[in-house]
């Protein structure tokens, strides 16, 4: 019905009143790239686990577990209120310590991990965005304590 | 799979990934125009459904494991309803950087399938 985004579109971009406010503004974008990860975490980990579960059972074991933790940061990065924020915070804690260890271990002792974990190389694979996302998820939940803004209730 | 109809689906859905990406940087909320890109993209995607559903009765088989190319395939037909949805429940320019995102990933998600579908015979 509308031709052309102009003026009309510019009032409406002015902020409203939202249920969590981490989860508006650039937030979304963090959000829907920890949801993309997520996704491909958890669908390469279903084609790793459900034909060649057994050639590598550590590794594609941790797959699974690391595409969990993916979709649990993707949620309690949304979710508003402390509990979820705490949740936010030990699911990317959780995250950059293992892409920091399984990424080390990976280059160190490579025969530890002879097949492709997300982590693997620091997450070569995903063009090192399990490295860098938990790094930026952690700089916007400092930014955003429920504490500090009224919206999020306890 | 088509290769050349791929390669075209690749292009539209960085074309589109692009478009969403300037737009929303530049501060426009989710349009007709960038909804309607990622329409486009999931348009395709549904079209290269029925291709690969149907290649293989012609002699065109994948090379590769058909589980991880359907994987793909249903994860990216996923991301393109899930970002508008999104964009359409907050008109914000970040939506639009969203919908951006999310045409880049099936972008990347199509050329793994081709991978999937094409390499191993190369």
């Amino acid at each position: 019905m509308r031709e052309s985004n102009d003026m009309t579109d510019v009032r409406s971009a002015r902020p409203e009143s939202h249920r969590g406010r981490r989860m508006s503004g650039i937030g979304r974008v963090l959000v829907a790239v920890y949801g993309v990860l997520a996704l491909a975490a958890v669908g390469r980990s279903f084609v790793q686990i459900a034909t060649k579960f057994d050639e590598a059972p550590l590794a594609y074991s941790l797959s699974a577990l690391a595409a969990a933790v993916y979709v649990l940061a993707t949620i309690a990065l949304v979710r508003p209120g402390r509990t979820w924020y705490r949740v936010a915070w030990a699911t990317l804690v959780f995250e950059f310590t293992g892409v920091i260890v399984v990424g080390t271990l990976s280059i160190v002792d490579p025969a530890l991990f002879p097949h492709d974990t997300v982590w693997s190389w620091f997450g070569r694979g995903y063009l090192f965005i399990p490295l860098v996302l938990p790094l930026l998820g952690m700089w916007w939940l400092a930014k955003h304590r429920p504490a500090a803004n009224g919206t999020d209730a306890a | 799979m088509i290769e050349w109809f791929t390669w075209v689906q690749v292009a539209v859905a960085v074309a589109a990934g692009l478009l969403c990406l300037v737009l929303g940087l530049a501060g426009r909320v989710p349009s007709d125009l960038t909804n309607g890109a990622l329409a486009l993209v999931e348009l395709l995607l549904v079209v290269q459904l029925v291709v690969a559903i149907a290649a293989p009765a012609f002699g065109n088989e994948p090379t590769g494991s058909v589980l991880e190319f359907y994987t793909y395939l249903v994860g990216a037909l996923l991301l393109p309803p899930a970002a508008v949805f999104w964009a359409l429940l907050e008109r914000s320019r970040w939506s639009t950087v969203v919908l951006g995102v999310a045409a880049l990933a099936v972008a990347v998600m199509v050329y793994r399938m081709l991978q999937i579908w094409t390499v191993q015979q190369a």
